[in-house]
């Protein structure tokens, strides 16, 4: 192999990287220790517990490191479908004849030992990705090729979800950041941040509120883009003039009409009127308008169906109680409040390792997993949990950069699909444990408990590290 | 650089940016969550205290407490376990179980109350297999006489109204809810104390906070000494058997009561542990209500028992004299005849004894008619007066709780039902033989006869002698003074005498006891009349006055008499020497058979 300079890897090697990975790792399982210590169980490396467990799945993935870095990378290109085919049908097995723990379905039992395939299909999906975009003169805006993408990321996402996993199957939506680095339009993203808008705006106003602001803010745009205030202006006045037919019918017949229904009934009005003009005037704009302003309204009809008709009760709840919608610190939003006594209880230097009364107390269900942060949050203070954001966020953009400096395609695809996973489990799970987001069970990388889990980041930040080693060859 | 890249990085580090300042603002700023943290950490468990036990007059036990347990888990402890075994074991069902169980997480759930030691000792063995269940020891009243249901009364759980009321009870505390139990409650439930230990959220305890410094001790209740007498009791339990009525005997020196029996009664210890609700109900739904307290609630025209003090008033009012005779063959009110077991010309003394209806007739004329009364509304005041004096027809303030306050009515009530001026003494000529629009309970009756027995004053009749050798409430050591000179006792208390000697009551005659008495009848709309007996003995000093009702039993000496002299005989001495009457009246079945 001339390609691999054995006697030179370690030169190539980013460290910085490395470094990072081992840091993140040991802390977490200082953490991990913490939570589940106890007098009686003073032994480091008793198999009996948690802390135990997870030195010897730190120990694994250590070999599994030093393995893919003296792997052929070739290999990983050439593998890239197969080994995405391969996790289909794990996740489609583990439906089949996985065991349920914590009501969902994503884990296979072989003896004392529990494997969840979801935690791979990340590493897989990025793979394909990567190896599918990867190819030369690849266009993003075509619509086979986005059908093909949409195909490689809604399978697994199906799956997971059919498993009753929802906070793994939505981190495929990470991938949007790698979508968007090579070539999605800008309103895609802007889009979906529009959405995420009126869904929260639409917890807190009445519909027909948002549809007047929507309907004002497009005839505004309009006249302002345009320049046609007095069409903009007589729209206006049907508008007014439609709610003030509605309020004199209302009072001739002494009938109560809902207020929602006139305000609906002069949006449409308008509307109408506005597509009238725009076709027969041949005026592309307005119809792009009015087209889009009927899209958004359609949407804030089905979200708010999704919401109240779709959505799971705890689901809704959960997203309530991060509105402040509803109170619920002994059931649904036990763990959040928790989480944040917690964290909140650390103040600025934290209570000190070993020391967290809340981590002793074990009153953070899932602490050591899904709920690590908090104990680092308590034990560690403001200081502690401010260093974890800031090596995550360093560790991400570090890939980034990296990923920007690679020579073949694959190999900068899959470094943005890594940067793009660890960001979303970081962003994710943090944002639950202090309520910037709803509780969403996914892991923090490295960090949490569990072998599965750390073993399929390892393995997808490594790879990358090993991409990178040989970033001036082409793939 | 890329403007996408620059974005997409920008958009990390917002992120980050965001974190922290949340961090900074909930770990530094907010305060809110370190005493939230304290909350968490701290469980107060409560020490409950031995409930006070209860005596009787001679030191007889009569309340005790015995050990129970209540058997709790902790929800998201529980591991696998037998759940047919466990219901076997309590005599629940499978669904209760898991419905309780769903009840909470990291809290304790009852899932079985106070089970009794035998029950507790067989699950105890078993324990080890129901992993996350534990059992908490409480008490549970027993009662070793089996007697005087009504005054101790029982205890059960507070109830939301408890709660409002006194910050003292926590939701599963006990309260006494009915007789000595609720009247002493604050004497008898002790003091709860409380320890402070460090917990996780399983409850699982971590040790004591700061070593038990701010920890305290629950303070037992105090014992309370009733004047009941338990063999008196259980002896009229006895005699009452098998009748509908009471009999209240009172020691009229003191006022102390000595028994008080309302039959049906119950057993106390029905009303203990898990079987209270079932049994409960049970109990009330009887068609004889055991659970109605008949000597303090029920309230029945007094009938000829109130002769003595119509006799009494009219003597104070000096409308009559003792030498007053009315010769009489009934008693013509215009409208219809009074009748009357007897005629011609009747004193005071053979009115009580052979308790002429027709010389009452004729007192109740002279005292609503007499010149110096003034109109007859303002004597029939005057007269119900009297009556209040004797306790008749106000509450007594006994320590007893739900006591009836019996029904006089004032004579407005007479002007608005016949008009004002429209009525006079014929009208409500009822009232003199005690019939009609009046209304006492056994218990006012009893203090009647114990203040004619006293000549002239009684104290309010209690159950309660002593709280832990602390003397009771000063308001039962004060006279009540009934306002009738004690001269005028002479003549009444010797026809009263004659009652037993010579009169309506030979029946009650004990050779050796000097029993003086009066029968009554109190007439019943639905059936056959209420026997009663009013008594006291000896005559000249008085031990012990008695009264009795037994219902529908007609006239008065066929049955209270004779019980009520037995209870004078037990209690006197100790002894019966008229077994064949005590068999009679034993055995005598006045219930309606089911």
């Amino acid at each position: 192999m001339e390609r691999t300079n054995e006697k030179l890897i370690g030169n190539r090697i980013d460290w910085l990287s490395v470094i990072t990975w081992l840091a993140l790792v040991l802390f977490g399982w200082i953490n991990i220790y913490s939570s589940v210590f106890s007098e009686e169980h003073s032994s480091i490396f008793s198999l009996s517990q948690r802390y135990g467990k997870q030195m010897l799945w730190i120990v694994i993935a250590i070999v599994i490191l030093i393995t893919i870095l003296f792997l052929d990378t070739q290999v990983i290109s050439v593998f890239s479908f197969p080994i995405y085919g391969l996790v289909m049908l794990l996740l489609v097995a583990v439906l089949l004849f996985g065991e349920v723990v914590n009501g969902s379905r994503s884990w296979f039992a072989i003896g004392n030992f529990q494997f969840q395939p979801a935690e791979f299909a990340k590493f897989a999906v990025a793979l394909a990705l990567a190896k599918f975009m990867g190819r030369e003169g690849f266009k993003i805006m075509n619509f086979k090729n986005l059908t093909i993408i949409s195909a490689l990321l809604g399978l697994p996402f199906l799956l997971i979800m059919l498993q009753g996993d929802t906070g793994s199957a939505i981190v495929f939506a990470a991938f949007l950041i790698v979508l968007f680095r090579e070539g999605l339009p800008v309103f895609v993203p802007l889009l979906i941040l529009f959405a995420v808008l009126i869904f929260i705006v639409s917890l807190f106003l009445p519909l027909s509120v948002i549809s007047v602001i929507l309907s004002l803010s497009f005839i505004g745009y309009y006249a302002l883009t345009k320049r046609d205030y007095s069409y903009s202006i007589k729209i206006l006045g049907i508008q007014i003039g439609a709610i003030l037919v509605g309020l004199l019918f209302e009072v001739l017949t002494f009938k109560t009409i809902p207020i929602h229904l006139v305000l609906t009934a002069s949006i449409t009005v308008g509307a109408i009127l506005m597509l009238i003009k725009g076709i027969k005037n041949r005026h592309g704009i307005l119809v792009q308008l009015v087209v889009i302003l009927i899209g958004s309204l359609i949407y804030l009809y089905s979200v708010d169906f999704i919401y109240h008709d779709v959505l799971k009760d705890h689901q809704r709840t959960r997203i309530n109680i991060l509105f402040n919608l509803e109170e619920d610190n002994k059931g649904a939003g036990y763990n959040m409040n928790q989480s944040l006594i917690a964290i909140g209880s650390g103040g600025l230097s934290g209570k000190g390792f070993l020391k967290g009364t809340q981590t002793k107390g074990d009153f953070v269900p899932e602490q050591d997993t899904d709920f690590i942060f908090c104990t680092v949050g308590e034990e560690w203070g403001f200081w502690g949990s401010t260093a974890v954001v800031i090596i995550f966020t360093f560790l991400i953009i570090r890939i980034l950069w990296l990923a920007e400096r690679q020579h073949s395609a694959f190999s900068r695809i899959y470094g943005y699909a890594v940067a793009s996973v660890i960001f979303f489990h970081f962003a994710v799970n943090i944002a639950m444990t202090i309520k910037l987001a709803p509780v969403i069970g996914i892991p923090l990388p490295f960090f949490s408990y569990g072998g599965s889990s750390l073993w399929a980041f390892t393995i997808l930040l490594v790879t990358f590290i090993k991409l990178d080693t040989e970033r001036h060859l082409p793939l | 650089m890329k403007p996408k890249i620059i974005v997409i990085i920008a958009f990390f580090i917002i992120t980050a940016i965001v974190f922290i300042g949340k961090l900074y603002y909930i770990q530094v700023l907010n305060v809110k969550y370190k005493l939230s943290a304290q909350n968490n950490a701290f469980r107060h468990v409560t020490q409950y205290p031995a409930r006070g036990v209860i005596f009787d007059r001679n030191g007889k036990l009569l309340v005790y407490n015995e050990a129970s347990y209540d058997l709790k888990a902790i929800p998201n402890r529980v591991g696998e376990f037998d759940t047919t075994l466990l219901c076997e074991l309590l005599h629940l069902t499978q669904n209760e179980v898991r419905q309780t169980l769903r009840s909470g997480r990291h809290l304790p759930v009852v899932i079985a109350k106070q089970i009794s030691p035998k029950q507790y000792a067989v699950l105890q063995e078993y324990l080890y297999r129901f992993p996350g269940f534990y059992a908490e020891k409480r008490t549970v009243r027993k009662y070793p006489e089996s007697t005087a249901a009504h005054m101790l009364g029982y205890v059960g759980e507070v109830d939301r109204s408890d709660i409002d009321r006194d910050s003292y009870y926590r939701s599963g505390d006990y309260i006494g809810k009915s007789g000595v139990e609720k009247t002493y409650e604050e004497y008898l439930r002790g003091e709860k104390g409380v320890q402070i230990y460090v917990v996780d959220v399983l409850n699982r305890i971590q040790g004591s906070y700061r070593n038990g410094e701010y920890d305290t001790l629950a303070v037992a209740g105090k014992n309370i000494t009733t004047t009941l007498d338990a063999e008196l009791q259980k002896y009229g339990e006895l005699l009452m058997s098998n009748k509908l009525g009471s009999i209240v005997a009172i020691e009229p020196h003191t006022g102390e009561i000595l028994a008080l029996v309302s039959s049906p009664s119950y057993d106390p210890n029905l009303f203990v542990g898990q079987q209270l609700s079932k049994n409960y109900n049970r109990v009330a739904n009887l068609p004889d209500k055991p659970l109605y307290n008949r000597a303090l609630k029920a309230l029945y025209p007094p009938g000829s028992t109130f002769k003595p003090v119509s006799a009494l008033i009219a003597l104070q009012e000096e409308v009559i004299d003792p030498t007053t005779v009315f010769v009489v063959n009934g008693y013509n009110t215009g409208s219809h005849i009074v009748k009357d077991h007897i005629a011609g010309a009747v004193g005071l003394e053979m009115s009580i004894s052979h308790s002429s209806n027709a010389y009452y007739c004729h007192v109740f004329k002279k005292i609503l008619t007499d010149k110096k009364m003034g109109a007859v509304d303002k004597a029939y005041e005057n007269w119900k007066q009297h009556l209040h004096a004797f306790g008749l027809g106000v509450k007594l303030g006994t320590d007893l709780a739900y006591e009836s306050k019996g029904i006089i009515y004032p004579a407005t009530y007479f002007d608005k039902y016949y008009g004002k001026g429209r009525w006079n003494h014929n009208t409500i000529i009822s009232l003199a033989i005690g019939q009609g629009e009046l209304g006492f309970t056994p218990l006012q009756i009893a203090n009647m006869t114990a203040a004619i027995a006293n000549r002239g004053y009684y104290f309010i009749p209690h159950i309660v002698k002593e709280i832990d050798s602390a003397k009771i409430n000063k308001l039962y050591t004060v006279r009540q003074n009934t306002g009738i000179a004690e001269r005028h006792f002479i003549p009444v208390v010797s026809g009263m005498e004659k009652v037993v000697t010579s009169g309506t009551a030979r029946i009650a005659y004990h050779p050796d006891l000097f029993i003086c008495g009066k029968t009554g009848t109190a007439q019943n709309p639905h059936g056959e009349d209420h026997s009663i007996f009013i008594a006291f003995a000896p005559k000249d000093d008085p031990k012990i006055a008695v009264v009795v009702y037994v219902e529908n039993a007609g006239f008065g000496s066929t049955w209270a008499a004779p019980i009520a002299s037995l209870m004078i005989e037990k209690y006197l001495t100790d002894t019966i020497s008229r077994p064949l009457v005590e068999v009679r009246m034993i055995n005598g079945r006045l219930k309606k058979e089911e």
